[in-house]
């Protein structure tokens, strides 16, 4: 960011203090040391974003490192909008989001950069009230009334209408949702704007937004925690989350006015339909997807990539991780809840992985 | 009317007013047994071998540990050190030189002002000054911002055991024509070096607890790291990530780091403590 | 000066004009990347309570309102606490007890500000929530008690606030006790006080001293990051009740500063950073000037 260089007077002075000079001149970006070029020493390379793959990407990244033991990607989960701004400002190599960057968003970085999707997973509603046995069911406008603070107890009227025969206790609400900029967010707020105008007009579509109300929890392990933690909680995480941590979720009500219940079957039949017509830059949303059995909180989520990246080395890596990720690596997609991409997809990004530039 | 017997009103006041310092005592000390008690008690069960010696697993799996974040800990405590020692026992002996003159008085205003400038603005300052030039995390950016904490604690202590060294052995050696420099390295702080040592030690211990300016600067990494320009692990913030995540494994984990924390803390705070107890008893303070 | 010992000064002098640097260094540095926000917002930052990144709309009113709340309520806890363990330590207790009770306290701010977060998040909410939800119903619809029981809220951070405050407040106020000259308290004993009114005067003669240390503790509060965003609860809201999730300065900005996703959100951050930076900056000068104060006095008035 050119704003941050003109205070150098407090840089250069601060700057001689440091006393291993490892860094000198302001190097250009690489994610790894200087002198790891060569195959046999160990290239690390860092990336950092969204939370809602975290659990099946660093089981990628350690089954890959174990394949390439030289080479060591380092992957912090931050949220969807720390993946966007670390990348943008080029302090990690690659980012990754459950929300699409926007126009301005790639415009405002120094580089193109490239959308890949990796898998597909779905948002699901948790909750947490003690005593309940059976499964909720919701639907989108439900949803929204309760994150926009309209709907107060769960023995609400539009709830027990939703579920006859279920004993809904009167107690308040807390409703959870994301303190940081998150894709998780991104997806959920998307498919709620779209079943719901209200909550369009008054909370809008973005990776951070303004909560009328709630508690905020950081990544989807946070909110997790606070659900597990807050009898009478909602609130909306990955799919994983809610399994592996065994929080109730509910089932959706989706297009075709079924409810469905996430599931890799569910997901794979949501993103069947976007599939075909599947745009060049990848950026697409299938939430509220048409078609029968078809989840519609679901979503694709993207690594992002420099198409012309300084450091060749590292880009060469990320290529060939890729590569394997949309082959070998969907086969780990099941077992941790996420559905693996449509074949055609993946025939799409194979060919979309060559305009990186790695030499 | 009896003017030597003091009302019982006023007995009674005082009375209450011990008691109620008494109980101010044990009203502090309750949530300090609660916090180690609970540290302890959880942490020990998940401490084993593995805890020490294995890098963190993926997402969801059991086992692993905070062998990189341990590590990385020591190399962040240790550059910081390196960055401040110098800087802090060199501003401790201007201080105390060099006390009356404006200058003195500007650096200890400084001093004392950045003692309490709050750890997160260290950490923005580290971000903006290290990590964007850099281009990437690294391990020197929270060791920066580490040894920035460090430097004032470093140098006050460094100025007040200056000054506590007898005037008479600074007489002696310039009167035996040593130049000021010769006098100040070989002779006084050699004399207050115990305490000097105590200061820095407990400067460390400080230091290795703080969080708030590595999430930005050193931020984390799940491989076992040494290099200095790439992100390191450190146990504050792994015990921080697990803490806020729903995983019970990683709660376990977390306990446990914070035991480790807790000790390393505590060790060395006691016994700089200890030390400095017994420098103070033997210059009969 | 012989030219050896200007080589000296000269030399340790520009280790010491670096600790001065850094300071301003940091002073510039957060004024100059918060340009972009203060030129935009103005002081209308400091007024508006729309905290919304999507719009580009920042208003921080919220936070300094949770910072200050937070450190104010952690001090009305902390402060008498402290203040009777120093008067106990200094003034009460039975000489053997004194040496293990300082070093008890002091093992109280020796513990790092995320073992006592990740305590609050396990130990301390679950009882807070408790209590918020054994609260009879009269009690929960007062301004101060409403709301849903969360457990993570105001109440758990300021609760955590006072603890990890009071050893620092009861330290320097031991030390300001201590500098107290016996003679006031043996003019006090000889007048026919009692334990307490002695103390008492020897407080009130301390007294700059005293709000000194509360300050100091203060400034401790205002600044504490770890343990107060892992249970304050992150909600951007000005509220009163003591069950609600807010939010303070320093917490927003260990939460959301790798995610400003441009260079707008990045700098109102940094804008906040800044004024926290000034408001500490202020509390310890003033705290360290009535100290200060306070011990000019003991030597004026020793030397009449």
């Amino acid at each position: 960011m050119a704003q941050f260089q003109i205070r150098y007077i407090a840089l250069t002075l601060a700057a001689t203090l440091l006393t291993a000079c490892g860094g000198g001149t302001t190097q250009p970006v690489t994610a790894d040391n200087g002198g790891a070029s060569g195959g046999s020493q160990a290239l690390q390379i860092n990336g950092a974003g969204a939370t809602f793959p975290n659990p099946v990407y660093s089981k990628w990244f350690s089954e890959y490192n174990k394949l390439h033991p030289n080479i060591r990607i380092n992957y912090q989960s931050i949220g969807s909008g720390g993946g966007i701004q670390q990348v943008t400002n080029q302090t990690v190599f690659f980012g990754a989001t459950d929300g699409p960057m926007n126009d301005e968003q790639l415009k405002a970085a120094p580089g193109a950069i490239l959308h890949f999707p990796t898998v597909l997973g779905a948002v699901v509603p948790v909750y947490n009230i003690p005593g309940l046995a059976e499964d909720l069911k919701f639907t989108g406008q439900t949803l929204a009334d309760i994150y926009l603070g309209k709907i107060k107890k769960w023995n609400d009227p539009a709830m027990a209408k939703l579920n006859p025969g279920v004993k809904l206790p009167a107690t308040d609400i807390t409703v959870v949702h994301r303190s940081d900029g998150s894709g998780t967010t991104y997806i959920f707020v998307d498919y709620l704007s779209k079943v719901s105008p209200e909550f369009k007009s008054q909370v809008g579509v973005n990776t951070s937004v303004k909560w009328p109300e709630g508690v905020g929890g950081k990544g989807n392990e946070g909110v997790s925690g606070l659900v597990t933690q807050t009898p009478g909680s909602i609130g909306y995480v990955e799919l994983i989350y809610a399994l592996q941590n065994k929080i109730s979720f509910g089932s959706v009500q989706n297009a075709a006015g079924e409810f469905v219940k996430a599931s890799v079957d569910s997901v794979t039949k949501a993103a069947a339909a976007e599939a075909a017509s599947m745009p060049a830059d990848f950026r697409v949303s299938i939430t509220n997807a048409p078609g029968a059995g078809a989840y519609p909180i679901s979503s694709f989520t993207w690594l992002l990539l420099y198409e012309d990246p300084k450091d060749k080395a590292s880009g060469k890596a990320m290529v060939d991780f890729v590569t394997w990720a949309l082959t070998d690596g969907q086969k780990y997609c099941a077992d941790l809840g996420y559905a693996p991409l449509p074949a055609n997809v993946v025939m799409l990004e194979q060919a979309a992985l060559s305009r990186i530039k790695v030499s | 009317m009896n003017v030597t017997r003091t009302p019982p009103a006023r007995k009674i006041l005082s009375a209450l007013f011990v008691v109620a310092c008494g109980l101010a005592v044990v009203v502090a000390l309750v949530p300090l047994a609660f916090v180690l008690f609970f540290v302890i008690s959880q942490g020990v069960q998940s401490l084993n071998l593995d805890f020490f010696l294995h890098n963190p697993r993926p997402v969801g799996e059991v086992g692993g540990g905070m062998a990189n974040a341990i590590v990385g800990t020591l190399i962040l405590t240790g550059l910081a050190a390196t960055l401040a020692v110098p800087i802090g026992i060199l501003s401790g002996v201007y201080l105390s030189e060099y006390r009356g003159s404006r200058f003195a008085s500007t650096v200890r205003f400084a001093a004392d002002t950045l003692n309490g400038v709050p750890s997160i603005v260290i950490g923005v300052f580290a971000y903006a000054v290290v990590v964007l030039p850099l281009g990437h995390f690294s391990t020197l950016a929270g060791g920066f911002a580490l040894g920035i904490m460090m430097i004032p604690i470093i140098a006050r202590t460094t100025e007040e055991l200056l000054l506590l060294v007898p005037n008479a052995l600074r007489e002696g050696a310039l009167a035996l024509g040593a130049t000021r420099a010769r006098a100040v390295f070989g002779v006084i702080v050699p004399a207050a070096l115990p305490g000097i040592i105590t200061g820095v030690v407990l400067a460390l211990a400080r230091i290795a607890g703080e969080t708030a300016p590595l999430l930005f600067t050193s931020f984390n990494n799940a491989f076992f790291s040494t290099s200095l320009t790439q992100p390191i692990s450190s146990i504050t913030v792994q015990v921080f990530t697990y803490a806020i995540s729903p995983y019970e494994d990683w709660h376990r984990q977390a306990w446990a780091g914070a035991l480790v924390l807790v000790t390393i803390v505590l060790i060395c705070s006691m016994a700089a403590r200890m030390a400095a107890a017994r420098v103070a008893r033997i210059r009969g303070q | 000066m012989r030219s050896p010992d200007l080589g000296f000064r000269i030399g340790i002098g520009v280790f010491a004009a670096a600790l001065v640097i850094i300071v301003v260094g940091i002073g510039i540095t957060l004024a100059n990347d918060s340009w972009l926000s203060l030129q935009k917002f103005g002081l209308n930052f400091w007024r508006t309570s729309n905290w919304d990144p999507v719009a580009g709309d920042f208003g921080a009113l919220p936070f300094i309102w949770g910072t200050l709340y937070s450190s104010v309520l952690a001090l009305l806890m902390a402060t008498p606490v402290a203040l009777g363990i120093a008067v106990f330590i200094s003034e009460l207790c039975p000489p053997f007890l004194r040496a293990p009770l300082i070093f008890l306290t002091e093992l109280l701010a020796a513990i790092p500000s995320i073992v006592y977060g990740l305590w609050g998040i396990f130990v301390l909410v679950p009882v807070v929530r408790s209590v918020e939800t054994t609260l009879p119903e009269s009690v929960r619809t007062l301004p101060f008690f409403s709301g849903p029981p969360f457990g993570v809220g105001m109440l758990a951070a300021a609760l955590i606030l006072a603890v990890m405050v009071v050893p620092f407040t009861s330290a320097v106020a031991r030390e300001v006790l201590k500098t107290v000259p016996m003679t006031q308290r043996e003019a006090a004993y000889a007048l026919g006080a009692t334990r307490f009114e002695a103390i008492r005067a020897a407080m009130f003669f301390a007294r700059t001293g005293i709000i000194g240390a509360v300050m100091l503790g203060f400034g401790r509060a205002l600044g504490e990051t770890m343990a107060v965003t892992m249970v304050i609860g992150n909600n951007p809201q000005v509220a009163l009740s003591l069950f609600a999730p807010q939010y303070t300065m320093a917490a927003v900005i260990a939460n959301e500063f790798t995610e400003a996703a441009n260079a707008l959100y990045l700098s109102a951050l940094i804008e906040i950073g800044l004024v926290l930076f000034i408001i500490t900056l202020l509390v310890n000068m003033l705290s360290r000037g009535l100290i200060w104060s306070m011990a000019r006095q003991v030597q004026v008035k020793a030397a009449a």
